[in-house]
């Protein structure tokens, strides 16, 4: 019972769905369940929320590696829930934008978190330029031509690749490095894309199939046994 | 090539100062001797890769080097399509990132809602990541009083603010935004918004604008809204999402935008057209420089790397 109810309830939802899209009369179902998806979202919310404090919680109580990190992860969860939930030093009140300028949330958001996150993501550039040196190796074919659409790329993104090819010729412009770049994008690269997507389409409509009919249950946990 | 760049620098006629030049000096002949270290086949710590890294970004921003730039038929075509709008069309422009990406995708969001405001469109702002609207907030604040001061809120641009539901809420405001969005950021109900007369949905959007990188962003906007609503949809992306976005261009997707690069492109259209907006600051036509600079020496390290591992061959060949 515990796993035919969410079974039947996925089956019988994903197949009026799928008979909505060619129903004229129902055909605006899918958007109403949408808005269900926003209701259902808020109550996985309270459920992330409690069980953020449960796994910080335990392991502050049980000395676990680290945990001192938690406090910090704990205090800023309530604080930012305090500042957001009830508006706290906002000038328009309860209505107001929560990120509006004066209040308390929106200062921690300018002044903590866009610091924060735009420095970890800066740290990307150092990570990206060890990796290249390690990586990029004409090791065989394959390598070496990804390597030099690598290089064209990565010149063609600056005005160094204009610079170095502008001597070209007007007949040669194809070869000029930016031109090249473009090439590889609206080329090569569209191509594998495109392959891509395909691929992952097909994937999409078999995983759904799978979890309509019941053969894949790994979203019931446990991995659906 | 890596000491022809104060050549190049000349010869695009940037202002590079005098400190420029000595610190690329320093970059320069650091990287020779690396190539040095290379040819005897000795790994670079990476250590050191770190400090070049850091020197290349912090050189251009110490001594900002700005190049011109041409905008890309990419670029150009998302800039012409709201230059040729007719005017008190009604463009929405969705800030779908988080301070992470900012740095990329912000400058486009700049630019994009200044030429908007300029060409007197009915601007709409929205957001489908809870972080975007806080970076839509700042946005509004910095941009809104100082440069058009005589724009109102409800008559010219509205926030209608982030809303929880990802791909969901696009699936929703395809046929009616108010479902989704019963209010604007201040809690202003919709039917009370003078930009809402006669706009029950995004059909009866003339543009989709989206600022992002992640999911929901560009790629969901296309399927849900661009497709279905046969609403155009240009895209501001992070350098790594956009060439994901190339099989949708050019039915899909009227023009993209990636990362810094097509920041700085739309920003020279942009100054081309309306040269008020070069006093207001070109973030990507600045950041390009410590781009620039930072990929040579990404592609210095690539080459280092290739001597080394072709020098290490050699000599374990002989043995």
């Amino acid at each position: 019972m515990k796993r035919q109810v969410p079974l039947f309830i996925t089956f019988f939802v994903g197949t009026l769905l799928i008979v909505s899209v060619f129903s004229p009369p129902i055909e605006t179902l899918g958007e109403d369940f949408s808005v269900f998806f926003d209701i259902i979202a808020v109550f996985a919310f309270f459920l992330g929320g409690g069980n953020l404090l449960r796994v910080h919680l335990t392991k502050i109580s049980r000395r676990k590696h680290d945990w001192a990190y938690s406090i910090v992860t704990l205090v800023g969860f309530v604080v930012m829930l305090w500042a957001g939930l009830f508006k706290v030093w906002n000038e328009g009140g309860i209505a107001a934008s929560v990120t509006a300028e004066e209040s308390l949330f929106g200062m921690i958001f300018n002044s903590v978190l866009i610091p924060l996150q735009s420095t970890m993501y800066s740290l990307l550039a150092f990570f990206i330029a060890s990796a290249s040196y390690r990586a990029f190796r004409a090791k065989n074919r394959e390598a070496t031509i990804l390597l030099v659409a690598a290089f064209i790329i990565l010149l063609g993104r600056t005005a160094f690749g204009t610079m170095l090819t502008a001597w070209m010729p007007s007949s040669l412009s194809a070869m000029e490095i930016p031109n090249l770049a473009i090439w590889i994008m609206n080329s090569p690269n569209l191509a594998g894309q495109r392959a891509i997507l395909i691929g992952i389409g097909l994937g999409v409509v078999s995983m759904s199939l799978r979890i309509i009919l019941g053969v894949e249950r790994t979203y019931l946990g446990d991995d659906g046994k | 090539m890596i000491f022809d760049v104060p050549l190049l620098l000349l010869a695009a006629g940037s202002e590079a100062t005098a400190g420029t030049y000595v610190s690329l000096l320093v970059i320069g002949l650091g990287l020779l001797a690396l190539l040095y270290v290379s040819i005897k086949a000795i790994e670079v710590d990476r250590r050191v890769i770190f400090l070049f890294i850091f020197l290349s970004v912090s050189v251009p921003i110490l001594f900002p080097i700005t190049f011109e730039e041409q905008a890309t038929p990419v670029v150009k075509r998302a800039f012409d399509h709201i230059e040729n709008l007719p005017e008190g069309s009604r463009v929405l422009l969705s800030f779908d990132f988080d301070p992470a990406m900012a740095p990329e995708v912000q400058p486009m969001a700049d630019a994009i809602m200044r030429h908007a405001l300029a060409k007197n469109h009915k601007v709409i702002f929205m957001s489908l990541w809870a972080t975007g609207q806080g970076l839509l907030d700042q946005t509004m604040r910095r941009i809104l009083p100082v440069e058009f001061p005589d724009k109102i809120d409800g008559r010219d641009y509205v926030s209608v603010g982030y809303t929880a539901g990802n791909e969901g809420v696009l699936n929703v405001i395809v046929s009616d935004f108010k479902k989704m969005f019963p209010s604007d950021v201040n809690s202003v109900p919709l039917d009370s918004i003078e930009i809402f007369e006669g706009v029950s949905s995004c059909r009866d959007l003339d543009l989709v604008v989206t600022f992002g990188g992640g999911k929901p962003g560009a790629k969901e906007w296309v399927l849900f809204v661009g497709d279905r609503a046969s609403v155009p949809v240009a895209v501001g992306v992070a350098a790594v999402v956009a060439p994901q976005m190339y099989p949708y261009f050019p039915d899909q997707v009227v023009g993209i935008l990636g990362g810094i690069k097509g920041a700085a492109e739309y920003e020279s259209e942009l100054i081309k057209q309306y040269p008020q907006f070069a006093e207001r600051g070109t973030p990507g036509l600045v950041m390009m420089g410590p781009q620039t600079l930072a990929h040579v020496v990404i592609i210095a390290f690539i080459v280092f790397g290739n001597v080394a591992y072709f020098v290490g061959r050699r000599r374990e060949m002989k043995r």
